[in-house]
């Protein structure tokens, strides 16, 4: 793989660990309303399969969702300025951290509902395959929204039309406060894939290459008109469902042990084993994605807040 | 001008957009092979496969199918195949379909029209026959038509499909067989603009959907007794012409609102409310609401047939109203 793209894999997974560093201090600071769930750990998923799309493909995600903007190319200013709850935000102000979107690049909604954006992705999917593009669509949810009928119904129509889309199921082993274990009878979610007539497959997260190769050939084969992959990464969520969560619901061992499988170290160790990038470059990248993230911030602070008196009147097209 | 059945005429203004536009498309439970009530009868024959899609039953993956289609060029109409059956994708419609303009900073619309039969009348019982739009009307994002003529089904549908917000499109089960004069050619109706379908001095009635004929019958038969009814049909209630409903109670004084849906929480009150809050100065009598009784749809004919609001029902309203 050239260097540049390996910087880019790694200023994409730094960036979004900085950005939800940042983002879970300033909510401990107050600054940031509401609730948000941040994706630390999980950094591989989203750059894993975003690196492997354009521009122009689609992407649906979740509440957990700040890493997929991020990896799909998304601006850290109007990101952090909507997770503020201002103006500038990609929307305004008016979504949040839930429900942030950008239409520009591809990404067609975060969602506060767990398994609502699936069958959306494959309106997207079918809208591609009607206007007769390569356009792929993506779908990140967790391993709780594998248990929405949504999931289920989306899937078997995705397979019975031969739907361009990707479901991506970022297992992170917990539905909130509720364990993969206590919320359904099977290791791997991908094997659910079978009952639909989908390729499924379960790849370690740990490994943002791994992510990157079965992203890349179930996206192969999206384009090439050969239908849908439930592609299921094991990952974990090293924070609460929200900051803030107690997490009262597990055990402290298990969480030292995820951190011990961090992705970011994982790949700073390979690249540096295999002599394909240096610390400086690393560094280098540390830097700018500092710099960056400290002026989206300052960004953010500084946005107006919307004025409420013509909200009512912006519902309608 | 042509005698035309309402569902044909709905089946026109899905031929003539789907003719000017290639980006509109048909998905539903069946509608390939022309749908329960054969509104798209001919359309598979006539635009092939691609552009009209039987899916399997699985409603929300239907207007997910729809709002990311919508949110990526193209105009969905989508069919559910019995209202009762929206609230198996109540999610997608609400939460999804509904808030993208406003949640989303205004950059992505879902231009989709969700067609939808409802109502009693068939035999059909609880869960086959209920009139839901109050549910959606009372959703922001959201645009609810419910057209009771041919002529107002055309122009309308075709309007929906013009338009770029989520527009749910109710058509009664009882009006599918109904004829009216309908233009061949394609015609738009504005969303939002109330019909005057019968003018009158004596009382205003505001009815909806099938609930229109039963009001004219209602009308007809009060004449014949000195009473001179106005009959208000808002063919959309969601945005609603108020001032439609407005100008004429300040013409007649007098208010009687009746729709096939439960009296309970209903459209019904929503006018009255209205009336009460910008039309009271208006009102020489209290605002009577007509509408089903708060219950399912009885399956047992004859229990269903007194379920449904009837002509003497709005007579004897009408009466009690002028005090005659």
């Amino acid at each position: 793989m050239e260097k540049e793209r390996l910087c880019q894999i790694y200023r994409t997974m730094k960036k979004i660990r900085l950005f939800e560093k940042k983002a879970g201090q300033l909510f401990a600071e107050g600054k940031i309303p509401g609730f948000i769930h941040v994706s630390i750990g999980q950094e591989s998923v989203a750059t894993g399969v975003c690196m492997q799309l354009r521009q122009d493909d689609y992407v649906l995600t979740s509440h957990r969702g700040h890493g997929h903007m991020i990896a799909k190319g998304a601006d850290s200013r109007p990101m952090m300025a909507e997770i503020f709850g201002k103006a500038d935000g990609y929307c305004q102000g008016r979504g949040g951290s839930m429900h942030i979107a950008d239409s520009d690049i591809g990404v067609l909604g975060a969602n506060g509902i767990v398994g609502g954006g699936i069958p959306i992705s494959n309106g997207a999917a079918f809208s591609a395959q009607y206007r007769g593009t390569d356009q792929v669509a993506v779908c990140f949810f967790g391993d709780g929204a594998s248990n929405q009928g949504t999931f289920h119904e989306s899937l078997n129509l995705a397979a019975l039309w031969r739907l361009p889309v990707i479901f991506v199921c970022e297992n992170n082993r917990w539905a909130e406060f509720t364990s993969q274990e206590d919320s359904a009878c099977i290791e791997d979610i991908s094997m659910r894939a079978r009952g639909y007539g989908v390729p499924g497959e379960t790849v370690d997260g740990l490994d943002v290459f791994s992510v990157m190769t079965a992203a890349g050939e179930a996206i192969k084969r999206a384009r090439a008109g050969e239908g849908p992959t439930l592609l299921e990464v094991k990952t974990y969520r090293w924070h609460g469902h929200y900051e803030g969560d107690p997490q009262k619901y597990r055990r402290a061992e298990e969480l030292e042990r995820a951190r011990s499988h961090d992705p970011i170290e994982f790949f700073r160790s390979h690249v540096l084993k295999e002599k394909l990038l240096e610390e400086k470059d690393m560094e280098k990248i540390e830097e700018e994605v500092e710099r960056e993230l400290d002026e989206a911030v300052a960004y953010a602070e500084k946005s107006p807040v919307p004025e409420f008196d013509k909200e009512p009147e912006k519902v309608y097209a | 001008m042509a005698v035309t059945r309402y569902m044909e005429a709905l089946n026109q203004a899905l031929v003539s957009e789907m003719e000017r536009d290639p980006s509109v498309f048909i998905a539903g439970e069946d509608v390939a092979s022309g749908g329960v009530f054969a509104v798209t009868q001919g359309i598979l024959e006539k635009f092939g496969g691609k552009r009209i899609r039987n899916t399997p039953i699985s409603e929300s993956a239907l207007i997910g199918l729809g709002i990311g289609a919508a949110l990526t060029g193209l105009r969905p109409v989508v069919e559910i195949m019995f209202m009762d059956f929206m609230a198996c994708c109540m999610d997608q419609i609400v939460n999804q379909a509904a808030k993208m303009k406003y949640m989303f900073g205004g950059k992505m619309s879902v231009p989709m029209v969700v067609r939808t039969p409802a109502g009693a009348g068939l035999g059909a019982g609880p869960q086959h026959s209920q009139c839901l739009e109050v549910l959606f009307a009372h959703i922001p994002g959201l645009k609810v038509v419910m057209p009771s003529t041919p002529y107002d089904a055309k122009g309308l549908m075709i309007s929906s499909i013009r338009d770029d917000n989520p527009v749910l499109f109710v058509e009664n089960k009882m009006l599918y067989r109904v004829k009216g004069e309908v233009p061949e050619e394609s015609y738009a109706i504005p969303i939002g603009k109330a019909d005057v379908k019968r003018t009158g001095k004596d009382i205003t009635i505001v009815a909806t959907s099938h609930m229109v004929g039963t009001a004219l019958k209602a009308a007809a038969e009060l004449e014949k007794e000195g009473v001179d009814a106005e009959i208000i049909d808002p063919r959309t209630i969601s945005p609603l012409d108020k001032g439609a409903i407005l100008e004429s109670v300040e013409k007649t004084g007098r208010l009687l609102v009746v729709h096939e849906a439960v009296r309970n929480f209903g459209f019904g009150a929503e006018v009255a409310a209205i009336v009460s809050e910008e039309g009271f100065d208006f009102l020489d009598a209290p605002i009577m609401r007509i509408g089903a009784p708060f219950m399912p749809v009885p399956f047992s004919k004859p229990a269903e047939d007194r379920y449904i609001p009837s002509v003497g029902e709005i007579v004897s309203g009408v009466k009690r109203t002028l005090n005659v």
